[in-house]
């Protein structure tokens, strides 16, 4: 590309060709004004409020959408420029509720700026006005349309980046207007309540509910912190007024989601102003809950863990972490179990993930997604198999539909319609439970039509003669049957998947607790390797997680058999060197899994148990048995924010701080570590659990000396070899993605450069009998509901939020 | 063999007054006389002629017989048709002829006129491509195969051909454009939806000769580079709409579109897209944004649409009239044929449509350069009812009013834009003395504010309040500033707005402020409306002096408002009157006046 000389505002400036005058302005630091633009979006030209004066042409030319032209002299002020702004402002406050005074915008509204600015004052256009009826129906947010100046920013997010479609323009002339189709009410709508349209409105026409009335934007405050429901790890701004949260916004800047955000992130928020949350430490007293103070709560567990040590021995403590919990608190939780003499750490909720971890263990030897979310918008195809990302993971949805616009071919595989499959180059509606099938016949379509990659294989892989020749051509015949989509549909969609450059392959089907789970991921990592899409850009392998730390809980070693960073207990230089970093002795004993402890084997050994935010009893298929198992220990402690079904059987109950109430690092799916500041203080006695952790562990004995959870995180750092080069301020705004060895280090966007974890990637051949019971299977799951992802701890929040009305 | 060929206009103006009942008539009269295979009847494009519709033209003998009647049928057929006698007072007569007038050569109307582009419409059947084909059709289609398509846009750019949908670009170079985009994929689009209020050309044109729009669509694909063409076709032209579809499916069946056409290896085909009643998708980003199933609203350009069009591909968006010339230019020696007609700047021949208070209303084709007064006057017949000529709307919506100081202004692209209209789509519409002209402009304004897509603020907010200004000053509630206001908003929306709807809309306004200032400054100052348009702003007044009292005032009066003996000068109750205008049309002496309100002393008492 060629560069332009132009001139703007007496300033002469190189831009590349393409670029707009409106670009080229701000390079210069020169303030347009604009209401319709937003960078994401195509070009509009809609407000024509940036205008500007451009010699020898023939009239004003809105700058955000002329392209700069070589020798072009731009004015940006000149008077014309100037009467024309003031006269489009001055039309726009004409047809305007000025009732900036209780207007929730009042002081971050672009019209009250830019008429400021302007010096708009008087309404010199009196005429008739908009009347619409405000729309409140919902439990989200108010659309006051009467104070909408149809810019078509909310219409963009919704159509393009969204996807919903809720809205659009509506009528024409002086009554057009934006809302769903026919005037419903949004709530009738194909909204999704992503907020997306509420946090790119330039004027007040769209509220959230819960802001009103509650601060102007002077006097809250805002902090930068991660959203705590998916694996994603969105960045976010809480609002925060006199200890209140009381909105949210996007990070715009956040490299994960770019200002964007789902339902969740945006109104999933105000659990943690409910008058459910537990406050006070409470112990069990025949059948009732007694408050008391944390003094006699941690007097009466350290007298009855040291009790149950010395009687049974250390194998009967066990821990269980939650995967919501942050880096520092799932190292210190592990770190305090090792420490009195227990490997049985584990966490419940990451079993619903286990198909996805033991899948892509076996295949490269490490659980995490291969590549980063980004990567997805440059990926030439993405197959998407058995996955709902605008549901489960909206935010990979958005990339997805980013893709797609910018030319990527998706390839949906779905038992169900998504929200992606009317835009899919190739949709295969397949039968449910049929999509192992389908990866295999993948596989045999690719190898018959030597569209694989035997470079790659030779080089980086192995079990490829046994993987191969489980894939004649009966597999592809056999798939069909099972698939119930034909031969055509079946070859031209692989083959359009093997010939692209770099191929992404996207399922959440690995967060499934079931057999099928388990061999899809494994038929997807053998696609993965077959076409050589790993180990570089824009490809790989993407199982994202449901919750926003299960990621760096693993990472932290709250794993029965792995230290941190997945450092083998077993080998005698991995305990000493942590035993010597710890100052106590490590048991080689191998711990208990939760999943074990649960289906009956570690019943009889454990006897006391501390559970961090995890809620088993309502957890998974097997609630009652875990319900059963909890009821017989001697003793259980939770630390909790809510009375949970778990916390029910509490011996002990501590109350325990929020998110938005703590420090701490989470790890999200693209093993991005990002920082999360507190917002607020907790409520009552409420105490964030790296510290009720810490001062459990002095009454025990342990000298730990953290002061914060950034004394924690320099020790992570000097233990865990994935994240030797992480600390608090090398964080920043961005995150660091893990592997990131040393301080020097930019981190990590995809795994596997080189070198699986494995060493080679590794084939495994699906048997076809194998396939053929899973189609019965998956129905008979399907019937007890059980094929959404699962998220049990979110739930435990959602439930108590405006968002369980989704 | 036929004995003669009667020519039925079958178009949307003589059938809306009643050819398919007098075409019915004619038929029961020849089979009652059981002559009917003798004679062709063919409902036929139309021959221009609105105002003395329906109309059949009788062929070989080239009589023109209008305003018909079913019950002159029996007359045509035994007088005309078996007699071989023609029937005078079917003829043509009006002040402008001395004596019944037969056809081309004696009635006015025709006689300045140049059917170019409506060559055929009227004289063919619009549903047979043979007829076409035998008056020469397709073959400067043949032709443009055998060229280079670099040849065929110099061709069209050496005729100098202008497009007549408004802005008057350059056909040659927006086809060259084309070309040069590096594209597999290209679209032809023919914008038929003419939507201006008052013209109706380019109707005419698909309903009366379909098959020049495809030759013309079919060489301009030869020409870019396209395989694919669109005609969006307003819906509300269901006659052409469905006349297109028997075109289109006839050169297929003809090999004239389809797949390697005529063997040459050009492949073509064309879909219809009809339009859902916006006006705005006129507008050509608009219209692709339509075609595309999009919501019809204009984008900013660049990028062009032909660099990025229809579905992102290079495009070529023609109007109907435009196209309609192509295949006379591409014919052999057709550049020097058509160059050689108009003015310097303005090449060929234009098609307008005559409305108001002109006498000949309908559609007239003349050549560039043509004064007004020769428009108005000799192919018009001047103002009915021999009132005074005030101005002349040119351009539609988006174009301006023309003076009577101006009649000599040759009409063409350049002279049209100095005096502050424009070519537009050829939309002429007539005003007299009794035309309020911002009632004129008023009207006009509330048309495109009513049809602005909405999504410019100029536009959108910027038309409303110049209405709502304009409705207060023919309501008579005027304030001084408002003009300044009027002409400060007016250039405002016309230098920012985003597409041409809103850049050009205030032009109505303009140009009345322009010529017609002192008719707003009596609106204002004096709350007077000289026409006697806006009701709030006049009164009638009876001159006692001329009244003989001879009641026809009073008895058409629906309100009995009109008071007076027989015999006796009549008065208006001023209280009751509403200003409907019946009295002033019935007075047989004139003597009904236009006064300002507040002048009560000058009525009689």
């Amino acid at each position: 590309m060629s560069a332009i000389k132009l001139t703007i505002d007496g300033k002469e400036l190189e831009v590349a060709a393409g670029t707009t005058i409106l670009q080229a302005a701000r390079e210069l630091g020169i303030d347009l004004p604009t209401l319709c633009h937003d960078p994401e979006l195509p070009p509009n030209g809609a407000c024509r409020l940036c205008v500007v004066e451009v010699e020898k042409a023939k009239s004003l030319v809105a700058s955000c959408v002329t392209p700069a032209a070589p020798g072009m002299v731009v004015h940006t002020e000149s008077e014309r420029v100037v009467r024309v702004r003031r006269s489009i402002l001055s039309l726009l406050i004409a047809n305007h509720p000025l009732v900036c005074i209780t207007c929730e915008q009042t002081g971050s509204c672009k019209l009250q700026d830019y008429c400021y600015r302007y010096s708009v004052t008087e309404n010199e256009y009196v005429g008739e006005t908009k009347e619409l009826p405000l729309d409140s129906s919902n439990a989200f947010f108010v659309r006051d349309m009467t104070k909408c100046i149809l810019c078509g920013i909310c219409v963009g997010k919704c159509q393009e980046i969204a996807g919903a479609g809720a809205i659009d323009f509506t009528m024409r002339g002086f009554i057009t207007n934006v809302g769903p189709a026919y005037e419903d009410k949004i709530e009738d709508s194909t909204c999704v309540f992503c907020g997306l349209c509420i946090d790119s409105c330039p004027v007040g026409a769209l509220v959230p509910k819960a802001l009103i009335g509650k601060g102007r934007p002077w006097q809250v405050e805002k902090t930068k912190t991660i959203c705590p429901y998916c694996g994603v790890g969105c960045g976010i701004y809480l609002q925060t007024r006199d200890n209140e949260v009381i909105n949210v916004r996007p990070d715009f800047d956040s490299p994960v989601n770019r200002g964007h955000l789902c339902a969740r992130g945006k109104f999933g928020w105000d659990y943690l102003q409910s008058k459910e949350r537990l406050t006070t430490p409470l112990i069990r007293s025949e059948e009732v809950f007694v408050a008391v103070g944390w003094e006699e709560a941690f007097g009466l567990i350290v007298d009855n863990l040291k009790e149950i040590r010395s009687s049974f021995g250390p194998a009967a403590l066990m821990g269980l972490c939650s995967p919501k919990a942050s880096n520092e608190e799932s190292y210190i939780f592990q770190k305090l179990f090792r420490s009195l003499g227990s490997n049985n750490v584990d966490s419940y909720s990451r079993h619903c993930h286990a198909p996805a971890v033991e899948g892509m263990t076996r295949a490269f030897g490490g659980a995490a997604m291969t590549n980063s979310m980004e990567e997805l918008v440059s990926a030439e195809a993405i197959f998407l198999i058995e996955a709902d990302p605008l549901k489960t993971h909206p935010i990979i949805g958005y990339r997805i539909r980013e893709a797609i616009r910018q030319g990527t071919c998706l390839i949906a595989a779905q038992s169900e319609d998504t929200g992606l499959s009317d835009i899919a180059s190739y949709y295969l509606q397949i039968k449910s439970g049929s999509a192992v099938a389908l990866a295999n016949a993948f596989a045999a379509v690719i190898l018959e039509e030597n569209l694989y990659n035997p470079k790659f294989i030779n080089k980086r892989t192995e079990g490829f003669a046994a993987y191969s020749s489980s894939l004649g051509p009966e597999v592809v015949r056999r798939s069909l049957e099972l698939t119930g989509i034909n031969e055509e549909q079946l070859r031209s969609a692989a083959r359009a998947f093997a010939t692209a450059n770099s191929a992404a392959i996207v399922s959440t089907a690995g967060g499934v607790a079931q057999e099928g789970g388990s061999l899809l991921v494994t038929a997807l990592a053998n696609l993965a390797l077959l076409t050589g899409n790993l180990g570089r850009e824009n490809c790989g392998l993407y199982l994202p997680y449901s919750e926003n730390n299960l990621q760096g809980s693993a990472d932290m070693g709250t794993l029965p058999a792995l230290l941190t960073g997945y450092q083998p207990l077993r080998e005698k230089t991995v305990r000493d060197h942590f035993s010597r970093a710890w100052k106590v002795e490590l048991s080689e004993q191998p711990g208990l899994s939760a999943a074990a402890l649960f289906s009956g084997y570690g019943n009889k050994t454990v006897k006391a148990m501390l559970v961090m935010g995890e809620n088993p009893a309502a957890c998974g298929e097997h609630r009652e048995a875990v319900t059963e198992v909890l009821r017989n220990l001697n003793f259980l402690v939770v630390q909790e924010m809510f009375m949970t079904e778990t916390a029910m059987l509490a011996d002990v109950i501590l109350p325990a701080a929020g998110f938005a109430e703590k420090m701490g690092t989470y790890t999200n799916v693209e093993r991005r570590v990002q920082l999360n500041r507190a917002a607020i203080v907790p409520p009552g006695d409420a105490r964030p659990d790296w510290a009720i952790l810490t001062e459990l562990a002095g009454r025990l004995g342990f000298k730990w000396e953290y002061e914060s959870p950034e004394d924690i995180s320099t020790e992570i750092a000097a233990l865990t070899p994935q994240y030797a080069g992480i600390s608090y301020e090398r964080i920043g705004a961005k995150g660091l993605q893990w592997p990131c060895p040393h301080s020097e280090h930019p981190g990590s966007k995809y795994l596997y450069e080189g070198r699986f974890q494995r060493g080679l990637g590794l084939f495994t051949p699906i048997s076809m009998d194998d396939q053929a019971k899973l189609l019965f299977s998956y129905e008979e799951n399907r019937s007890a509901g059980k094929k959404t992802l699962c998220n049990c701890l979110s739930d435990s929040m959602r439930n108590r939020s405006v968002i369980s009305k989704l | 063999m036929y004995e003669k060929h009667l020519m039925i206009c079958g178009a949307t103006g003589c059938i809306s007054s009643g050819s398919q009942s007098v075409e019915e008539a004619l038929i029961e009269e020849l089979e009652k006389h059981k002559i009917r295979d003798k004679y062709r009847l063919v409902m036929a494009g139309c021959p221009g002629f609105c105002e003395v519709g329906p109309i059949i033209v009788v062929y070989p003998d080239e009589v023109f017989y209008c305003r018909l009647k079913p019950k002159d049928m029996a007359e045509l057929v035994v007088k005309h048709l078996v007699g071989g006698e023609i029937v005078e007072h079917l003829l043509y007569k009006g002040p402008d002829v001395d004596a019944p007038a037969r056809f081309f050569d004696t009635i006015p109307f025709y006689t300045k006129q140049k059917l170019k582009v409506l060559r055929n419409s009227g004289l063919i059947d619009p549903e047979s491509i043979d007829e076409y084909i035998m008056r020469g059709g397709y073959s400067a289609f043949t032709r443009a195969l055998d060229l280079e398509p670099p040849a065929i846009c110099a061709e069209i750019k050496a005729a100098g051909l202008r497009g007549r949908g408004g802005a008057g670009f350059s056909t040659g170079l927006k086809w060259e454009l084309a070309l040069q985009a590096p594209a597999v994929k290209k679209y032809v689009v023919c914008n038929a939806d003419e939507g201006d209020p008052g013209a109706f050309m380019d109707r005419s044109i698909l309903e009366g000769d379909p098959h020049a729009i495809l030759e013309g669509m079919l060489i301009c694909g030869c020409a870019i580079g396209a395989d694919e063409g669109y005609v969006y076709c307003r819906a509300e032209y269901p006659l052409a709409i469905k006349r297109l579809k028997t075109a289109i499916k006839q050169a297929e069946e003809y090999g004239l579109l389809g797949q390697n056409i005529l063997a040459s290896g050009f492949n073509f085909k064309i879909k219809i897209k009809e339009g859902a009643g916006a006006f705005v998708c006129g507008e050509e980003t608009a219209l692709l944004a339509s075609i595309e199933g999009k919501r019809g609203m204009p984008r900013p350009r660049p990028p062009f649409p032909a660099q990025a069009g229809l579905f992102g591909k290079p495009t070529t968006i023609n109007n109907v009239e435009t196209l309609a010339n192509i295949p006379l230019i591409l014919k052999e020696g057709g550049v020097a044929e058509f160059s050689a007609i108009g003015t310097e700047g303005s090449k060929g021949t234009k098609v307008f449509a005559l409305a108001g208070k002109i006498r000949n209303t309908g559609l007239c084709e003349v050549p560039m350069g043509i004064t007004i007064r020769e428009i108005i006057y000799d192919v018009g017949g001047g103002i009915k009812g021999g009132r005074a000529f005030k101005a002349v709307q040119a351009g539609g919506p988006s174009g301006g009013c023309i003076p009577a100081e101006l009649l000599d202004l040759p009409i063409d692209y350049d002279s049209l834009n100095q005096a502050g209209a424009i070519m537009g789509s050829g939309g002429l519409v007539v005003m007299d003395e009794r035309n309020c002209m911002v009632d004129l402009a008023q009207y006009f304004l509330s048309f495109t504010q009513k049809e602005s897509c909405g999504k410019c603020i100029p536009c959108r907010e910027g038309t409303k309040r110049m209405l709502e200004i304009l409705n207060r000053i023919t309501e008579g509630e005027g304030k001084p500033k408002d003009l300044d206001t009027l002409d400060e908003l007016a250039h405002s929306i016309k230098d920012s707005s985003l597409c041409g709807l809103g850049q050009t809309c205030p032009n109505p306004v303009l140009s009345t402020i322009r010529y017609f200032r002192t008719e707003y400054e009596e609106h204002i100052n004096e709350q007077y409306c000289r026409s006697g348009v806006c009701k709030a702003l006049f009164h009638y007044r009876i001159d006692q002096e001329r009244c003989t009292g001879c009641t026809a005032c009073s008895r058409a009066c629906p309100v009995n408002a009109i008071t007076g003996v027989k015999k006796e000068a009549h008065q208006i109750i001023q209280e009751s009157c509403t200003r409907c205008g019946s009295c002033i049309e019935k007075c047989p002496q004139d003597c009904i006046m236009i006064t300002p309100v507040g002048r009560k002393a000058d009525v009689s008492n």
